[in-house]
C-alpha cells in the first residue's frame, strides 16, 4: 500500500518530506489539506495530528507527524532504495548527520523561518513586515551562516563529504528565503553559495521545487 | 574510553547525562561557567562553534547538540542498559515524532519560562512578563495534547520509556523551581507520567552531578 502524505506542495514542512520521498524514489499519494478553510483544525485532521499542523504521514496503520520525524522514518524504512540519506552503514557518520540535523532544527530554522514569514507571508495576510524583528533575526542567521561557511570550507556537505538529511532539511526554507531582500546572506558566502548550488541542482529538488510557489 | 560531557550543571547536558546513565556508559563531566560566559570563550568555541552546551568528547570523536548525542549513544549501545529507541522501525518513528514535538512544540515555551523566570536575574537581563504569559499559555496548550496522549499510553511513544520522555525531564524539572508546577500537577495523566519518569534512578543520579 502506498504511503499517504497529508499536506501542501508549497508548504516548507510538507516540501521537506516530499524532497525526501523523491530522493528515496518511494511512491506516495499526496492528499491536499486546505489551510484556508481550516481543514487542519477540524476533528478529522486533529485525530491524525493533535497539534493541527501539516504534514502527516500515513503508512498502513502508522500515523506520523513532525516533518523531521517523518523524513527520519522514511530514510530508515527505505534505506535500500534511492539516495542513502542517513549513512546507515557507518554509525559515526550517521551521528554527524544527526548533529547537523539538530543544528538546522535548533539554530537555523527559527531565524530563517521568521525572516521568510515577515517578507512573504505577512504581506499576503495584509500585515506589514516587522523590520525590527527581521533585523534581530538577520543578526542571528548571520552568526549561524558564518559557522556554516567555516564548516563548508572543510567538507562538501554539512555532515561530511556526502549529501544527507542534514542538507536536505535546509532546502525548502532556503528556496523561499532567496526570494526575500535578504538573499545575499546566502549568496555572499562563497562556500554556502556553492553548497546551495550543488544541492539545489539535485533532480529530486528540481522536481519538488517546481511546485513550491506562493501564488494563489 | 570515558565519554567527557561539558556543562553538567545545565539542562541540555543533563539530557545527555541521563541517557549515558540509562545506557550504563562510563562518563566524566567537565564543568563550564556559563553564567560568566565560558561557553563563549575561544577555547570552547573551537569545540562548539555556536557557543552552546553540551559537547561530548569520546576519544577523538566530538559531538554537539544534545538530541543528536542521545540518539548516537542509544544506537551505538543498543543492547546495553535501557532500550530507548523502540523495538521496531514503527516504534522508532513514534520516538522520533515525540522527540520532534519536544524540540519544536514543548521546548520553545518552557525555555522562555526558564530564561525569564530563573535565569534573567542571574544573567542580568530584564524579565519580560508578556513573554512569560504567552509562553505559559503556549505550554498549557501543548500539555493539553500530552494529557490526551498519556490517557492512552504510559509514555509518549507508547508503553515503553524512550528518548522522547527522557528528553523532557531536565527542563520540566525547572517548573518546580519557578512556581509553575501546576502546569504538570493540574493534569492527571501528565502528572502521573512526570512521577513515573522523574522517579527513575537515572534522574536522581543526574541531579547529584550538578
Amino acid at each position: 500500500m502506498a504511503l499517504k502524505l497529508y499536506g501542501l506542495p508549497m508548504s516548507t514542512c510538507t516540501a521537506r518530506v516530499l524532497i525526501c520521498l523523491a530522493e528515496k524514489e518511494v511512491d506516495y499519494e499526496l492528499i491536499p489539506v486546505n489551510l484556508f478553510t481550516d481543514d487542519h483544525k477540524q476533528p478529522a485532521f486533529l485525530a491524525k495530528n493533535p497539534f493541527g499542523q501539516i504534514p502527516v504521514l500515513q503508512d498502513a496503520d502508522l500515523t506520523l507527524f513532525e516533518s523531521r520525524a517523518i523524513t527520519s522514518y522514511v530514510a530508515e524504512k527505505y534505506k535500500g532504495s534511492g539516495s542513502d540519506l542517513i549513512r546507515h552503514a557507518d554509525i559515526k557518520e550517521a551521528a554527524l548527520v544527526k548533529v547537523w540535523m539538530e543544528v538546522e532544527s535548533q539554530q537555523f530554522n527559527l531565524p530563517i523561518s521568521t525572516i521568510t514569514y515577515q517578507y512573504l507571508i505577512s504581506p499576503m495576510l495584509g500585515k506589514p513586515t516587522d523590520h525590527q524583528l527581521v533585523e534581530d533575526n538577520v543578526a542571528k542567521l548571520e552568526k549561524v551562516l558564518d559557522v556554516y561557511e567555516q564548516r563548508l570550507t572543510h567538507a562538501k556537505y554539512l555532515a561530511g563529504d556526502f549529501f544527507s538529511l542534514a542538507d536536505l532539511h535546509h532546502m525548502s526554507y532556503i528556496h523561499y528565503f532567496l526570494k526575500t531582500p535578504k538573499a545575499s546572506l546566502i549568496t555572499d558566502r562563497p562556500h554556502v553559495k556553492d553548497w546551495w548550488e550543488d544541492i539545489s541542482a539535485r533532480p529530486a529538488f528540481t522536481k519538488i521545487s517546481a511546485n513550491m510557489k506562493y501564488d494563489f | 574510553m570515558v565519554v567527557k560531557v561539558y556543562g553538567p550543571a545545565y539542562a541540555s547536558p543533563k539530557r545527555v547525562i541521563l541517557c549515558l546513565i540509562e545506557k550504563q556508559i562510563d562518563f566524566e563531566t567537565v564543568p563550564l561557567d556559563v553564567l560568566n560566559g565560558e561557553h563563549k570563550s575561544p577555547d570552547y568555541l573551537k569545540l562548539q562553534p555556536f557557543g552552546v552546551v553540551p559537547v561530548t568528547i569520546d576519544g577523538d570523536y566530538k559531538l554537539f547538540e544534545s538530541r543528536a548525542i542521545i540518539r548516537y549513544y542509544s544506537e551505538k549501545y543498543k543492547s546495553q542498559g535501557t532500550d530507548l529507541l523502540g523495538k521496531t522501525i514503527e516504534e522508532r518513528g513514534l520516538v522520533e515524532q515525540w522527540l520532534e514535538v519536544e524540540a519544536h512544540n514543548f521546548h520553545p515555551h518552557i525555555n522562555n519560562l526558564v530564561l525569564h523566570l530563573l535565569f534573567s536575574p542571574l544573567l542580568g537581563f530584564p524579565r519580560d512578563d508578556k513573554v512569560v504569559e504567552e509562553s505559559e499559555k503556549g505550554l498549557s496548550k501543548v500539555l493539553d495534547v500530552y494529557e490526551e496522549r498519556l490517557a492512552k499510553s504510559n509514555y509518549l511513544a507508547g508503553d515503553f520509556f524512550s528518548l522522547a520522555d527522557l528528553s523532557h525531564i531536565p527542563f520540566s524539572s525547572y517548573l518546580f523551581n519557578i512556581g509553575k508546577e501546576h502546569l504538570i500537577r493540574d493534569r492527571k495523566h501528565v502528572s502521573e507520567w512526570w512521577d513515573r519518569i522523574s522517579s527513575r534512578p537515572s534522574w536522581k543520579k543526574a541531579l547529584e552531578l550538578s
